[in-house]
């Protein structure tokens, strides 16, 4: 190595950055690549069970779609990884790798089912409820800040940072759970009597109240992204940090503000969680969609509408596997392998929509 | 002292596991990828490792449980390093965002291992290899000199490829060429380009044999450390997010590797040893947080290197970043 090369190579092909590409293109791209993935995953289905691929997709479909009570369910996961990645579009638009959205949901959650087993009963139900939820926005934004703390004084890594702190959240809510549940085996639902602290139901569903918070959140953080001076300095940092600095934004202010808002929006999902869906707590509660929601704040680019879209395809995806899962005995891993097929064809795909291939000889002359 | 000694027979192992994990993703790393892939890899290795040596003793009369052992290992390099390809393909070929598609492939080997694991076991979700005695057949004559050769050669033949393996690497990023080379590429690849040193070969091969030496870490959890049993858990996960953490704990350096392990292995073991030695009970809930020490001594090593600026312990500096040779 560092030898002089006895020939000079012209490579097979260039690859050129695109200085922009239109919107059918890009759609074209990442329609392809779902199909392509959707076909991998047939092959795989079908050299491994013999099943007719054709036959378990539609099964698959049947996951979401079989009934209304289906279709509200996957809503309500849907509404829990969205609200994630609505968190995390900020601080992942700024750069800042906040792979620590499982732990600040924790946290939130933690904090929301401490007041339920403390409170409950004792202090009238609004009150309960706004304690609820300002324990756990402040609890998810502990979560994020100290991080972004660390990151903006002293520059510390923020990927490896926020991901240690998902273990230690994990460790903590696994004690209180020991503590809460006391000799029992499980924890069970909390003020299971009372029913303290429990959302109410509307149109017959607790998790009502997590939809519209969700979409009305996805508007809010498009604006807040968009239109805000927040999200333009947020932009600026994440596009360079030393521009930023010449333009006189406060780099470190903006990275913990951001982190801050981040962690408080995963503590709301924690709170959206015990309070709308799951009524108690266990390390189980984000369930991974604090990994997930990377995944899909990465591939929207901060678009919280995209974030939607990719958002529905993960649960419909998730819930279509677990319905082949059942059919045909197979087990539930099957969808984190189709899952993740999937995803590999789709960040593949982002390739073809930021660059362009040259032929060799091409007659294009690059800038 | 019984105690004290069954400790460190416990910590060893485990911290054993964890060491493959670490020094392969040191590699990795040190090329400027960052894999969060471990735990997935882990799970790749662990799961052909077991599945190929179950397989074996299952279709042959009088299995060669040597013959075995080789096979085992040699299946889990290889299915760890096709997990370490679709990495290297998409985020150095194809630009993907490291730190998106690691989480990807984490999903992804979990979901190939378990999902396979279950099949070829016909639906039951745990059954054992009798390999595992091959892997933990202790050092002969030395292992029973007392309690010193009981701590000291007490174990599989894994252990101390792992000690040799963080020398050899050792050896390899500081004295030889090639090592020098990778390094220069991890801190940055535009001068080492620069300098002809091809960053697209370096990055791709030190990631696959990085995510070989991962796999084999899973491999040592299964076939030896869980006793030749594989089950459908979710623990190889938390090992491999434990073994990114050691990466941080040892400042990118192998020979730390071998320390750190152990001493996170003693940690990791401090819940259930410690409160004996000292002769209290402890509650179950306390037992929980103090499960937490190993993340917690990361974090604090995290600050403390990037308070202290000291350029030798800080992460390779391209870490993370995609090199494109005509955006600069």
């Amino acid at each position: 190595m560092g030898e002089s090369k006895k020939t000079v190579r012209e490579p097979l092909f260039r690859i050129v950055k695109r200085d922009g590409i239109s919107m059918t293109a890009k759609v074209i791209i990442r329609v392809v690549a779902v199909l392509l993935a959707l076909i991998a995953d047939a092959l795989f289905i079908y050299f491994v069970t013999g099943l007719n691929p054709l036959d378990v997709y539609k099964v698959m479909f049947q996951g979401t779609f079989s009934t209304s009570m289906r279709f509200m369910w996957a809503m309500r996961d849907l509404a829990s990884l969205l609200l994630i990645g609505i968190a995390l579009a900020p601080a992942f638009k700024m750069r800042f790798w906040n792979v620590g959205a499982e732990g600040q949901v924790l946290m939130g959650a933690l904090a929301t089912a401490a007041v339920m087993v403390y409170y409950g009963g004792k202090v009238p139900n609004a009150l309960l409820y706004i304690a609820m939820l300002v324990a756990s926005l402040f609890a998810g934004a502990l979560w994020g800040f100290i991080p972004g703390w660390f990151r903006a004084r002293f520059s510390t890594n923020e990927t490896l940072f926020t991901l240690m702190m998902n273990y230690v959240a994990i460790q903590i809510v696994a004690c209180c759970v020991n503590i809460w549940r006391g000799q029992a085996s499980g924890l069970g639902k909390l003020n299971m009597k009372t029913k303290a602290g429990w959302f109410p139901q509307i149109m017959g569903h607790r998790f009502m109240i997590n939809l519209i918070v969700v979409l009305v959140l996805v508007f809010a953080m498009y604006a807040y992204l968009r239109y805000s001076k927040h999200g333009y300095e947020i932009a600026v940092v994440g596009e360079s940090e030393n521009t930023a600095r010449y333009a006189g934004i406060n780099v470190g202010k903006v990275i913990i503000r951001t982190m801050i808002i981040s962690g408080a929006l995963c503590g709301l999902t924690g709170f959206l969680i015990v309070g709308g869906r799951d009524q108690t707590i266990s390390t189980n509660t984000a369930g991974g969609d604090g990994f997930t929601a990377i995944i899909v704040a990465w591939l929207a680019k901060f678009n919280t509408f995209y974030m939607a879209l990719i958002s529905f395809l993960l649960i419909f995806l998730s819930k279509g596997a677990a319905e082949i899962a059942s059919a045909y005995n197979l087990n539930d891993f099957a969808s984190d392998i189709i899952a993740g097929m999937i995803l590999f064809f789709i960040l593949g795909s982002e390739f073809f929509i930021n660059y362009r291939i040259h032929r060799k000889h091409s007659s294009k002359e690059v800038r | 002292m019984d105690t004290l000694i069954a400790w460190i027979l416990r910590a060893i192992p485990f911290g054993t596991i964890i060491m493959y994990g670490a020094m392969g993703e040191i590699i990795t790393e040190k090329s400027g990828n960052l894999n969060l892939g471990v735990p997935g890899i882990m799970y790749l290795g662990g799961f052909a490792g077991f599945a190929s040596a179950y397989l074996y003793e299952n279709s042959v009369a009088n299995p060669n449980m040597v013959f075995c052992a080789a096979l085992a290992i040699v299946c889990a390099f290889l299915a760890a390093m096709a997990g370490g390809l679709i990495y290297s393909f998409l985020t150095i070929s194809l630009r993907a965002n490291q730190n998106v598609t690691g989480l990807a492939l984490t999903t992804f080997g979990m979901g190939v291992a378990n999902f396979f694991g279950v099949y070829i076991l016909n639906g039951s979700t745990a059954s054992q290899s009798l390999v595992y005695k091959t892997f933990q057949t202790k050092i002969p004559v030395l292992s029973g000199l007392g309690v010193p050769g009981q701590i000291l050669f007490g174990y599989g033949f894994m252990v101390y490829a792992a000690i040799v393996l963080a020398i050899v690497l050792h050896v390899f990023l500081n004295r030889t060429r090639t090592g020098l080379n990778l390094r220069a590429i991890g801190e940055n690849p535009a001068t080492a380009d620069a300098d002809g040193i091809s960053v697209t070969r370096y990055k791709y091969l030190a990631t696959c044999l990085g995510a070989g030496i991962s796999g084999l870490g899973g491999l040592y959890y299964v076939l030896d450390y869980n006793q030749g049993i594989w089950a459908t858990t979710g623990q190889i996960e938390a090992l491999g997010w434990l073994a990114v953490a050691l990466v941080i704990f040892t400042t990118w350096k192998p020979l730390n590797a071998i320390w750190g392990s152990y001493l996170f292995g003693t940690l990791y073991w401090l819940y259930q040893f410690l409160p004996t030695l000292m002769g209290f009970s402890v509650p179950g809930y306390v037992t929980d947080l103090i499960q937490m020490v190993p993340y917690v001594v990361t974090i604090i090593v995290l600050v403390v290197t990037s308070l202290r600026k000291k350029r030798e312990n800080q992460p390779p500096a391209s870490l993370g970043l995609a090199y494109f040779r005509e955006e600069r």
